[in-house]
């Protein structure tokens, strides 16, 4: 039983002002009655507010909750509310202002999203959002996970198994593959939340964001993905928790990087068999983890190299989850399920680990894409929410960043990044919970354990109105929520 | 008490009513009061010689154009303008868009359909009830029966064992809402409506207060996980005792009621600390076997011999192996709560995330319970998520034989979905809070009298759905899905007539009253 797993997360709050989703408009004619001072606000708004110069931005706004008190109450009828332009522009489709803003206040407090109502969404939607998870009723394991009655653990580890074992000098020896036979256990390494972090887009942060997410990796016991040259001796302390990302070509420069590491990461080729064996003669007891896309030929490409005798594999979809190179690309949840169900057909799949990342947007796809056959996911865009980003992305074409995400101390954005973590842990954990699993290690590939969207529409409506219009896909109808 | 009930108008409780539209009023207005003279819905009124702010909340829109009194065109000096209330994109989700929670509002203001072009039967969540619909038949003049030979009653006990023939007078009762999770008055509001109805309302888990002692007969108990408020003689006191495995928005998580809540009257009733949150664990923890759900059916059955038993679960993917065993348990209704379903607190990830919609679990079930032989002796209930009288007769023609609703009561009480019941001193518009100061804007009378008001608006709509469809009683609809349509399924048939009115949903609805008495009486209200 591993140690029990714990993060600290605290308050840090933002450095600026978060947008709200709702502005407060005041027309003319104000009675200064100040009723939606003194008798409407339970929320005491309107005595908190205030003015912030810098971001022209009145607190009203953002401490405002939504309940219209002031606006049905006001003697004047001059009060109304809007939508705040400045939060529903934020990010894209995929990336929506509430992903953005959910993770922003996770990673402020570090407690789960908890509110009450029910569930204001769509019924469902693409990609995550055509699956649900399972409960158990009844009869079930676990004694509530949850509130610590019951430890739940959220370990991973990541690393070849061998399926068989041959004694060295007996019989099939001869056909062991050249790196095991040099080997008796493979190394493999251990993460207490199956969630590593990658390399983030957009444009080389400076080592101030790095060190910060650095010494978050380390301290969530997790590992972070890092490029060979900016492995600064800054970063010494936290080597234990760095995947250096080797550059093609030679490897001689990354020989002391390689030396500390427990995993390197390659980038996937045709000869990427000899890189790892290379990596292996400088530090035999490395996991080589390769970086490869998520394209329509991945689901061969893992088939042969498990055969090969890869360890890890970490397969990146773009950055809103779908396939890479293809004409029609496919959601990476259904990819993740393909190409686990071909290694379990294979008798492959235990042999290595898969780490699939792109798309992962909030706690709930971490559990999903598990779900699917994951042995753990990565994630990038999300850290940068952590540290206050909000995905405008004028710094990809060299513009200065706007809420200054690299002008931050690295401890404000590892605590930042920390209590992120812990908020994601805690869903996770009501995900586990609520199935009745103890082990997140159990969740991979459970799919009997989840309700597909399609699947479960087939069974029930298909049987009762036939044929769907359009196979498998629920009909697109624009959402018409009155913008008339 | 007579039955139904009798309507009374229940305006809002706020100064400024919210509506779909608003009148601005320039300031070339002359004060004229001609539409005020001309407007029947009493939007605009005239004080001595000045004009008061309009009661735009009446006003019908743009399709008041035709009229002749369309005040905008009227007016002589062109002073009037219209535009759809900006408000409204602060208020509205998928499941709930804006015009699902006005014309809520105004059923329970008015106990009618709206009359202006509010939707009222679906919301817009892309799936589910809000891609269903009914499969009416043109529009007749003579019914085969009369409204009041229709019966909206279900039976509750269909076990036929010694126990009493407990039944509801509409098909649907009031969910669990907790002392703790909402006030004392909500609690009250809502017993005293499913009095008048002839149907329950449900404690929850958190005790059962004194003042609801005078509703026993239309309350039902819960025994939940965490046992708060759990006594011999709160069972001994109902006709239906609730045992709540699971809630449909955290299935599987147990209860939750943060610490500003726990008042020093919350905390007694659950004999806890005042100011400390609690949590209900999950599961029960003398519960791991259908055996042990027998145990605790026949000591609930032992304790009090005259009550019904209904067990409430959640929809898991084995949904229907779990409503088979509450049979053999004993239970007489099984409710499912599916994973849309009301909290007053829940993980953002369970409520989205955890179990199947209900629109999934009722068929499943149904035709389990079918296929094992004991459909007819199990009341099927059915909750989470459902909003409207239309969604109560998809449910049914789905296999349910009756519904469970919690957040339409709530929009009833004017209920704005600001989803902060969980924070601080909880509602601010006095409906899921125990603060005492903010609980008192809520008064009993008028918030019952806004719940039967939309149970009757209900009920009225379940009457005429029957009516067009040739049914005597709300029990013939059960599972008959032929009476429905899924707009992803059935593209052919959309196009045909027999059920494009129901699409269009204009003014033209079967069930829209637009009676001049009724415009009239509301115009004297309105001028009062």
């Amino acid at each position: 039983m591993p140690k029990k797993y714990h993060l600290n997360p605290k308050p840090v709050p933002p450095r600026r002002v978060p947008p709200g989703p709702f502005g407060i408009i005041e027309g003319d004619g104000c009675l200064n009655c100040a009723n939606c001072v003194k008798k409407f606000c339970v929320y005491s708004v309107y005595r908190k507010r205030g003015y912030d110069q810098q971001q022209m931005f009145d607190t009203a706004d953002s401490l405002c909750k939504n309940c219209f008190r002031c606006v049905q109450g006001c003697y004047g009828r001059i009060l109304s509310k809007s939508r705040n332009p400045e939060f529903w522009t934020m990010g894209d489709d995929y990336w929506t202002p509430e992903i953005i803003a959910t993770n922003q206040t996770q990673a402020e407090t570090g407690k789960i999203p908890v509110s009450g109502g029910g569930y204001g969404g769509p019924f469902a939607g693409p990609g995550f959002d055509s699956m649900w998870t399972d409960m158990s009723e009844i009869v079930r394991p676990t004694r509530d996970g949850i509130h610590g009655r019951e430890y739940i653990s959220t370990t991973v580890e990541l690393g070849r198994i061998l399926q068989t074992m041959i004694h060295p000098a007996g019989p099939g020896a001869a056909q062991l593959s050249p790196i095991l036979s040099e080997m008796t256990f493979p190394p493999r390494v251990e993460a207490s939340i199956p969630l590593i972090f990658d390399l983030l887009p957009f444009r080389a942060f400076n080592s101030a964001v790095r060190l910060a997410l650095a010494k978050a990796a380390f301290e969530a016991n997790t590992l972070m993905i890092i490029r060979v040259e900016d492995l600064t001796d800054e970063f010494l302390p936290f080597a234990t928790h760095l995947v250096p990302f080797l550059p093609g070509g030679t490897l001689e420069g990354s020989i002391p990087a390689i030396r500390r590491a427990r995993m390197v990461q390659v980038s996937f080729s045709e000869s990427v068999m000899e890189t790892v064996r290379e990596v292996k003669k400088i530090n035999p007891g490395a996991v080589v983890c390769l970086r490869l896309p998520l394209t329509p030929r991945t689901e061969e490409e893992v088939e042969s190299l498990a055969r090969a005798g890869a360890e890890v594999l970490h397969i990146l979809a773009d950055e809103k989850g779908r396939e890479q190179n293809a004409t029609s690309p496919r959601f990476i949840k259904d990819l993740i399920r393909q190409i686990h169900l071909r290694l379990v057909r294979e008798s492959l799949r235990d042999g290595l680990s898969l780490i699939f990342g792109g798309g992962i947007a909030l706690a709930e796809h971490v559990a999903k894409a598990i779900l699917c056959g994951a042995d753990a996911v990565s994630i990038e865009r999300p850290l940068l929410f952590a540290l206050e980003c909000r995905l405008c992305k004028p710094c990809a074409d060299g513009i200065t960043c706007p809420v200054e995400v690299e002008n931050i101390d690295p401890e404000w954005g590892r605590q930042r990044v920390v209590n992120m973590m812990a908020a994601w842990h805690g869903q996770l954990l009501e995900v586990l919970g609520a199935m009745g699993l103890r082990d997140v290690r159990r969740l991979r590939g459970e799919a009997g354990r989840a309700i597909f969207l399609e699947e479960i529409e087939k069974e029930t409506f298909g049987s009762i109105f036939g044929q769907p219009v359009q196979e498998g896909k629920p009909q697109e109808e624009s959402i018409h929520v009155l913008s008339s | 008490m007579s039955f139904p009930p009798e309507i009374r108008r229940m305006p809002s409780r706020f100064r400024n009513p919210l509506g779909k539209y608003k009148i601005h009023r320039g300031s070339a207005c002359l004060h004229c009061g001609l539409c005020a003279d001309v407007c029947p819905r009493g939007v605009h009124r005239r004080l001595g010689k000045k004009m008061l702010l309009p009661k735009d909340e009446w006003c019908i829109g743009p399709s008041c154009q035709e009229n002749e009194y369309y005040c905008i065109s009227r007016c002589p000096q062109g002073a009037l303008r219209m535009a759809v209330n900006p408000n409204l994109q602060a208020l509205t989700d998928y499941r709930w868009p804006a015009d699902l929670l006005l014309s809520t509002w105004q059923q329970a203001e008015t106990g009618k359909i709206p009359y202006a072009d509010l939707e009222y039967r679906v919301g817009h969540s892309g799936g589910g009830f809000d891609r269903l619909r009914l499969r009416l038949p043109e529009r007749r003049t003579n019914f085969f029966y009369q409204e009041g030979e229709i019966s909206t009653a279900i039976p509750l006990n269909r076990r036929g064992d010694e126990r009493p023939q407990v039944g509801v007078g509409v098909p649907f009762y009031g969910g669990g809402m907790s002392f703790g999770s909402v006030s004392i008055n909500t609690m009250l509001a809502r017993a005293k409506a499913s009095k008048a109805w002839d149907t329950f309302t449900c404690t929850g888990e958190g005790g059962y207060p004194e003042p609801l002692q005078r509703y026993d007969d239309h309350m039902i108990t819960q025994v939940a996980t965490g046992l708060f408020g759990v006594r011999e003689e709160t069972i001994q006191r109902v006709r239906v005792v609730e045992f709540k495995y699971a809630q449909g928005a955290k299935p599987g998580l147990g209860g939750h009621l943060l610490g500003d809540k726990v008042t020093p009257a919350v905390a007694r009733m659950r004999e806890a600390v005042a100011g400390s949150a609690l949590f209900s664990p999950f599961p029960f923890h003398s519960v791991y076997s259908v055996e042990d759900h027998k145990k605790h059916v026949d000591w609930i059955k032992e304790v009090n011999p005259h009550c019904l038993v209904s067990v409430k679960v959640s929809t898991p993917t084995d949904v229907d192996m779990v409503a088979v065993g509450s049979y053999y348990a004993g239970a007489h209704v099984i409710h499912l709560d599916g994973s849309y379903g009301g909290t007053g607190a829940a993980p953002d990830i369970a409520k989205k995330n955890i179990a199947m919609p209900i629109e999934y679990a009722i068929p499943k079930v149904h035709r389990f319970l079918l296929e094992e032989g004991i459909r007819d002796q199990m009341t099927f209930i059915a909750s989470g998520g459902i909003r409207t009288a239309y969604d109560i007769a998809k449910a049914i023609a789905l296999g349910a034989d009756g519904v469970v609703v919690g957040t339409a009561d709530l929009v009833a009480l004017e209920c704005i979905r600001c989803r902060n019941c969980e924070s601080g001193r909880g509602c601010p518009r006095g409906i899921a809070t125990t603060d005492p100061e903010i609980s008192n804007l809520l008064d009993v009378e008028w918030g019952a009298q806004r719940i039967i008001n939309l149970y009757a608006s209900w009920r009225d709509q379940l009457v005429t759905i029957l009516q067009l469809l040739g049914m005597k009683s709300i029990r013939e609809l059960v599972g008959r899905t032929d009476c429905l349509v899924h707009l992803d399924y059935h593209r052919g048939e959309l196009e045909s007539d027999d059920i494009k009115p129901l699409l269009t949903g204009g003014n033209d609805d079967p069930h829209r009253a637009w009676h001049p008495e009724q415009d009239d009486a509301m115009r004297l209200a309105a001028n009062r």
